[in-house]
């Protein structure tokens, strides 16, 4: 067995006589070398954290005991105020629904357009094989561009309102989406497809026939995967830029004292609407990948 | 049975069929009624498709103001019409010509503009010489008639918008934009010995400053260029990139022993696992802006504020990843080490730890790629970063071409982080 594993020579053997000192010796080197990550990676985050305390306005040590300060003040006003909670849960619901129809289009809008992407970045199954480069860095590209510059960019051409928000989003959703559809077309069975060529289906034909079907559990799962994560990017866009509830409550926080109420029925709504579509999606997810 | 099996068939088909049908169906029903709610068609009203000529104009081109203050006669030529480009007196750009107090613009293709006593004149081919002078606190306007769309006439204003740039009178001062492509000053400022030189001059070129070699004064006119403010950009760079380190290792950290917790194969106690789970559940479900405010209004605008954002939302994901990828492990190295008599701290480091590294590896790495896109909008939101330097240029709503050399800068640093994530998790998971 020896020979087999490491060749006739003799030098080549490892020195059986010896196992105790050449585990020990394997051992020390492996823990020098943990070792040595460890250092740099212990020298960095203390490097960064002090440089990023020098940049900050506020020092750490002295902030943490503040760190209960603001969410106590807004706390206690809005206890004193209990009582219009009710009502705000009202008057904010329309926004929070605006919220979740950006998401909601922006993922559609974006599933979309990942479908058309993933297809074509295939291999095997894309309609121009020499274009999958092309398409590829498209998706790249569509990813790396994070949603805030869009949405602030296109806040300027098109005035204010949810729609920047959603072709933000959907935008950044298409190339993410893009990338995770098409590794998971990348397994699917070609067979069904090869019987459709046989028969002289055209390639949409194909796609929608042949390969969808194999598909769907899979995208479906991480389109609504995707969907939780757009709720919550909608929320921030609405604070950076404009529409949803994430704008009202940059307004609530701008008013300051006096509106702590509606800051906390803010907090709540999505709180509560996150907390309820994490569950949701999770259960979902899992009758379609597992088959109920 | 025959004919039972082909009618559950039947109309397993019809169900599908429907459902084909259906589904396309609700999903255009809701794009119709997201389409009123969002108000599209007030949309078509609102888009304002001249900001959009002038943000497509300025990604790639700059503006150069020529001005001459009516009361005064003073003259001045500045790039962007900021302070921080203006040629030094007695410069000026060779189609700029002053002779006593007669100014000639030279806008190319023909169009001329002339500021005089008199007032200004503008001469634009095929169509004729606008003429400008202030008559009694009014401005008398000369031009063929009747005036075309591109010329706004007022008693206190007249702007003529051609291709070959703008030109704006008004009663106090006289003001005319040639536009050229490119990034003007993106180097060197108009005070720096060095701007204006080809690169050939400069590297190999006698000194251009006799107090610095060539190569260390570039670099320091450079790195303080005043228009572009090289140096704060690559700081606010790395700042980004530091607080997506710092957030999401120190999460990755933090939610390790908390993972243990929250495992069922980890944890015997039922009420502590419940514990730890609803705690997960309640970090993530706060979501990163609720954090990030609380956090800005304890620690004041920063990176350090953005860091311990993305720490604690970081901390919720990977307890809930981390408690998964425990409970899926094999149990027979565990039993193995168990057999030996280890205390369960060290059948955790020995039996579990080695098992799960490359799960947990993957999935920082990919979270430390995700955040750095994460990090531009907490910055946006803390104060820190590229993500303040970004919605600040965006919000004066003149400075594009320094939104689009920040996007570009974004861009490429994700990529740089994407590519990096991927060389890691190749390197330390699969072995090289």
């Amino acid at each position: 067995m020896v020979d087999i594993a490491f060749g006739p020579e003799k030098g080549q053997r490892p020195d059986l006589g010896d196992t105790r000192a050449a585990y020990l010796e394997m051992v020390r080197r492996k823990r020098m070398y943990g070792g040595i990550l460890l250092a740099v990676f212990v020298a960095m985050m203390a490097s960064g954290f002090i440089l990023a305390q020098e940049r900050n306005a506020g020092d750490f040590w002295s902030g943490l005991p503040m760190l209960g300060a603001f969410p106590s003040e807004v706390l206690s006003e809005a206890w004193a105020n209990r009582a219009n909670l009710p009502g705000l849960f009202v008057e904010f619901f329309p926004s929070l629904v605006e919220t979740l129809n950006i998401a909601a289009v922006a993922t559609l809008l974006g599933a979309l357009m990942a479908v058309m992407l993933a297809l074509l970045a295939t291999r095997g199954l894309a309609r121009w094989p020499r274009a999958i480069p092309l398409f590829r860095r498209m998706m790249d590209a569509s990813r790396a561009i994070p949603e805030i510059v869009v949405a602030l960019v296109l806040i300027y051409i098109l005035g204010g309102g949810p729609v920047p928000a959603v072709i933000a989003i959907a935008l950044h959703t298409g190339g993410a989406l893009g990338k995770l559809f098409s590794e998971v077309a990348e397994n699917a069975d070609l067979k069904p497809v090869e019987g459709l060529t046989s028969v002289g289906a055209t390639w949409g034909q194909r796609m929608w026939l042949g390969v969808i079907p194999q598909v769907a559990p899979n995208w479906l799962s991480y389109a609504l995967l995707r969907f939780e994560v757009n709720v919550r990017a909608s929320a921030i866009l609405g604070f950076v830029g404009e529409g949803g509830i994430g704008h009202d409550l940059k307004l609530a926080m701008q008013w300051g004292q006096g509106r702590y109420d509606q800051v906390v029925a803010i907090f709540l709504l999505l709180f509560l609407t996150i907390v309820l579509i994490d569950r949701l999606s999770d259960r979902v997810r899992l009758r379609l990948v597992k088959g109920i | 049975m025959t004919a039972s099996l082909s009618q559950t068939v039947i109309r397993q088909m019809d169900r599908r069929k429907m459902l084909s049908f259906a589904l396309p169906g609700v999903i255009l029903i809701y794009l119709i009624y997201a389409a009123f709610s969002f108000d599209l068609a007030g949309l078509a009203a609102r888009a304002r498709m001249d900001n959009a000529a002038i943000l497509l104009g300025d990604f790639w081109s700059h503006k150069t103001h020529v001005t001459r203050d009516n009361r005064s006669g003073d003259l001045t030529i500045a790039i962007e019409g900021e302070s921080k480009g203006r040629y030094p007196t007695g410069t000026r750009p060779d189609w700029v010509t002053v002779d006593g107090a007669v100014t000639r613009i030279d806008l190319g293709n023909g169009h001329l503009v002339t500021y005089d006593d008199a007032g200004a004149r503008y001469v634009i081919p095929g169509y004729g010489t606008v003429d400008i002078r202030p008559e009694g606190g009014q401005l008398a306007l000369v031009a063929p008639q009747p005036l075309p769309d591109w010329i706004n006439a007022s008693e206190n204003k007249v702007s003529v918008t051609t291709d070959a740039g703008r030109f704006n009178y008004s009663r106090s001062k006289v003001e005319t934009f040639k536009y050229k492509p490119g990034w003007e000053l993106f180097f060197f400022t108009l005070d720096s010995p060095y701007y204006g030189h080809g690169p050939i001059a400069l590297l190999f070129g006698e000194r251009l400053d006799p107090e610095r070699s060539n190569i260390t004064g570039m670099a320091q006119d450079f790195w303080t260029n005043r228009m572009w403010r090289h140096g704060d950009v690559v700081w606010a760079l790395f700042e980004t990139v530091l607080m997506a380190f710092l957030g999401t290792m120190a999460g990755a950290m933090l939610a390790l022993p908390l993972g243990f917790m929250a495992a069922s194969n980890m944890m015997p106690f039922r009420a502590v696992r419940f514990a730890f789970r609803r705690l997960f559940d309640f970090i993530r479900g706060v979501d990163g802006l609720i954090w990030t405010i609380i956090l800005s209004r304890a620690f004041g605008p920063g990176p350090m504020t953005g860091a311990l954002a993305m720490f604690i939302t970081d901390t919720g994901t990977f307890g809930k990843l981390f408690s998964e990828a425990l409970e899926n492990i094999d149990d027979k190295q565990v039993e193995g080490i168990r057999s030996t008599g280890a205390s369960s701290l060290q059948r955790a480091r020995f039996g579990v730890i080695p098992q799960v590294t490359p799960v947990l590896l993957s999935q920082v790495l990919y979270m430390l790629e995700s955040n750095t896109r994460s990090a531009t909008v907490i910055g946006a939101i803390v104060g820190g970063g590229i993500g303040l330097l970004l919605t600040q240029a965006i919000q004066t709503q003149k400075d594009w071409e320094e939104v689009a050399y920040y996007i570009t800068l974004i861009v490429l640093m994700v990529m740089a982080m994407d590519s990096l994530s991927g060389w890691l998790r190749r390197k330390l998971i699969k072995g090289e």
